[in-house]
């Protein structure tokens, strides 16, 4: 396979209405930075790949079509990628595939999401003539596989909590996290109000407006650059609905995971992945995916998390940026993971860095937890 | 490079109004029609890909949905282009030519009966400055017509030609849904719905799906079928401000024929996803066609799924190959308003 990697990242400040930017502006600022942390220019842009999620999110069809000139595709090929929650890394690895396949050098890829425009969870609670109307919003759909987690395991309360107040700490060294909350602690976090049992509001994520944007390139250019080369990628899908479908630990991102350590050659995942910005967009998904990603056995995701493993400073340091709990720009949820983690491996973390970060992984789900995408990145080539 | 072949290809009959019939009844059988050409199921499916539009039936996820037509279990390598199956196509042949899949599973999906369509395509426009004026699709397209006349480049017999050859053509497309001919008094007299095109002038609001199976050449080999090649395939986008775009050429289109290198070799036809007659006489100017034979299948004039009309033109051109004396084939598939957006493929058959 042909080799790539990402030599820049760019991400925009994330907040609940940008206001100050069209939908043109956010994407170009983010993809500005993105070119200027990569040293490029326009001519090196072989192809552009834009990823966001519904369409109804801010009421634009196939709004790709508008911002060509946004986004700098006039005259190039141009791919909109859509697969609900997961597209923000779905869409990193599509851009990757075309460097990897031979045809182009270098590709600008480019996620975004602008909430303020309309309203996520009356676009997310479609009514459709033939099936019952389930105006239940994200929340409300995944609260009862989480419910079923801590029957399983028989995990305390607390833990989401905890999850909750760790991803905010983190946030508050992120100058680009929309949720900045100085003094978080567990007794904020369980006042707030039930939303749907067990989460509380503090335990989701907010609703934010926020573009991140990468280039990625071959070694004709990445050789040069201060680059983390893409080790192993893949993406998985499974249906919403069938006998047998385990959705506190999908089959799908087991076999994800599986695939990109197989390709990274990682076989104990805990030890040898540095750090990892993993899509939590709920409290209760952090134990959830350690376990599902293979990071610890069944039924010991929530003790990392107790121990606090998950810390920048521990084991297995999980979203270091402040995570989706923090700012959740949905189309871009999945590429800003899958972006600091390249800013993790290259060093480019401020001050979320984690110390000596060699290999980390980034990853994005979606839809009834059933659309995943993951990719490991690495400053050796 | 590996190269790429078409193993099947398989079109639902296009319907005016499907009534009720939602994602999974619209791609089941086509899906199934793909496989049983091959002898594959989903398991002999590397990656999958589909495209559709949810601003179509007005409801977010329409791929989800679309979905549970295939065999997930165990979980897939699947993903969604929010565009015309065609592109679908292109992700699936990037994902073989890294080493990814062997095979790749594609279907487009469109049911644009619920709504109303040139409304609808409304929001595709600029929804800062263009959409708020509510230019509609044909609004758009009869904008773009009525330059090249006033620049002589076009006439109303050019269309009514065009029209007449799709419709005669697609007589012999059992899935068409359009076969009755309109007289060239009929259709001179016809109401403008923007002048200058008639209802005649524009392709019919129809539902349907569409499904594909490509392969490496060791794929291909192994079924022992007739080959037909992707021998080559470009797409590019134009902006979106009119003002900026000539609209009386398409620099998209002609770079594309140049890329593909369509003066390399001797072209039998073209299928052109060409949703207004004025698009026919268009295009085989720009790209210099002469009297080649256009949409032999009826092409969207005849029948126009949104979302896999471009993967049916490259579909229709597979099975004109397959099925005909031919070696050479041309196909183009379209998004955006006044053809903003295109992918030109050039198809070949292989004879061992």
């Amino acid at each position: 396979m042909i080799e790539a990697a990402v030599i820049g990242v760019g991400q925009t400040k994330y907040e609940a209405k940008r206001r100050d930017v069209s939908m043109g502006g956010l994407v170009r600022k983010a993809i500005d930075k993105a070119m200027l942390a990569a040293d490029v220019d326009w001519d090196a842009i072989d192809a552009v790949i834009l990823g966001k999620a519904p369409d109804m999110f801010e009421g634009v069809m196939m709004p790709e079509l508008s911002l060509v000139d946004a986004i700098g595709a006039n005259g190039k090929p141009l791919l909109r990628v859509h697969t609900a929650g997961s597209v923000g890394g779905s869409t990193a690895v599509i851009a990757a595939s075309h460097v990897c396949s031979g045809n182009f050098d270098t590709v600008l890829t480019v996620t975004y999401e602008k909430q303020s425009e309309s309203n996520a969870t009356w676009a997310l609670s479609p009514k459709y003539p033939y099936s019952p109307h389930i105006n239940a919003g994200a929340g409300g759909y995944f609260a009862p596989y989480m419910r079923e987690y801590i029957r399983r395991y028989d995990a305390p309360e607390n833990i989401g909590w905890k999850v909750a107040v760790k991803d905010r700490l983190n946030a508050l060294k992120n100058p680009l996290a929309h949720l900045q909350i100085p003094g978080i602690d567990e007794n904020m976090v369980a006042e707030t109000p039930m939303l749907w049992e067990p989460l509380r509001y503090l335990e989701s994520c907010p609703s934010s407006d926020g573009a991140c944007a990468m280039v990625i390139s071959n070694k004709k250019l990445a050789e040069s650059r201060n680059a983390a080369w893409i080790k192993g990628m893949a993406v998985r899908s499974e249906g919403t609905l069938s006998a047998g479908r385990d959705e506190v630990n999908p089959q799908g991102g087991q076999d994800c995971a599986k695939d990109i350590y197989d390709q990274a050659g990682i076989t104990n995942p805990f030890k040898e992945i540095d750090c990892a910005e993993i899509y939590v967009p709920f409290s209760w998904y952090e134990p959830m995916w350690l376990e599902n990603l293979h990071f610890c056995d069944l039924g010991e995701g929530w003790k990392l998390t107790e121990r606090g493993a998950t810390e920048i400073e521990g084991d297995i340091p999980f979203n270091m940026s402040g995570g989706v709990l923090s700012s959740n720009p949905i189309g871009a949820s999945g590429m800003i993971r899958f972006g600091e983690a390249c800013l993790q491996v290259t060093n480019q973390a401020g001050d979320h860095q984690v110390d000596g970060a060699n290999v980390a992984m980034g990853h994005a789900y979606g839809g009834a937890a059933q659309f995943f995408a993951m990719w490991i990145v690495s400053n050796k080539k | 490079m590996k190269d790429i072949y078409i193993l099947a290809y398989a079109q639902n009959p296009i319907v005016a109004d499907a009534k009720a019939a939602n994602e999974v009844e619209l791609i089941m059988p086509v899906v199934h029609q793909v496989f049983k050409q091959t002898g594959f199921t989903q398991n002999d499916i590397g990656f999958t890909c589909s495209g559709s539009c949810d601003y179509l039936q007005g409801a977010a996820f329409a791929f989800v949905e679309g979905l549970s037509a295939i065999q997930t279990n165990p979980p897939i390598k699947e993903s969604h282009v929010e565009m015309d199956a065609a592109w679908a196509l292109y992700e699936s042949i990037l994902k073989i030519q890294m080493g990814d899949a062997e095979t790749a599973l594609i279907y487009g999906f469109g049911k644009s009966s619920p709504g109303d369509l040139p409304f609808v395509s409304t929001l595709q426009t600029d929804p800062y400055y263009m959409s708020p004026l509510w230019p509609d699709k044909t609004s758009l397209a009869a904008l773009q017509a009525q330059l090249l006349m006033n620049k002589g480049l076009l006439t109303k017999k050019d269309m009514y030609e065009a029209l007449t050859q799709s419709i005669s053509n697609a007589k012999n497309n059992p899935n068409a849904l359009v076969t009755a001919m309109p007289s060239e008094d009929d259709y001179l007299t016809a109401d403008y719905l923007s002048s200058p095109l008639s209802a005649f002038d524009c392709a019919p609001i129809s539902d349907g799906a569409s499904a594909m199976i490509i392969g490496t050449e060791e794929a291909a080999a192994k079924l022992g079928l007739q080959k037909i090649k992707i021998s080559s395939v470009h797409h590019s986008i134009e902006t979106s401000n009119f003002g900026a775009r000539d609209l009386s050429t398409s620099e998209s289109i002609i770079g594309l024929g140049k890329k593909i290198n369509l003066k390399s070799f001797e072209l039998d036809f073209a299928e052109l996803h060409t949703q207004f007659t004025y698009e026919i006489p268009f295009i085989r100017g720009l790209l210099d066609l002469g009297n080649i034979d256009i949409n032999l299948s009826g092409g969207p004039l005849a029948g126009n799924v949104m979302m896999a009309a471009g993967l049916d033109s490259i579909g229709k051109s597979f099975e004109l190959l397959k099925n005909n004396d031919f070696n050479n084939g041309l196909a183009h598939a379209s998004s955006g308003p006044c053809l903003q957006q295109n992918m030109l493929v050039h198809l070949e058959k292989i004879n061992d």
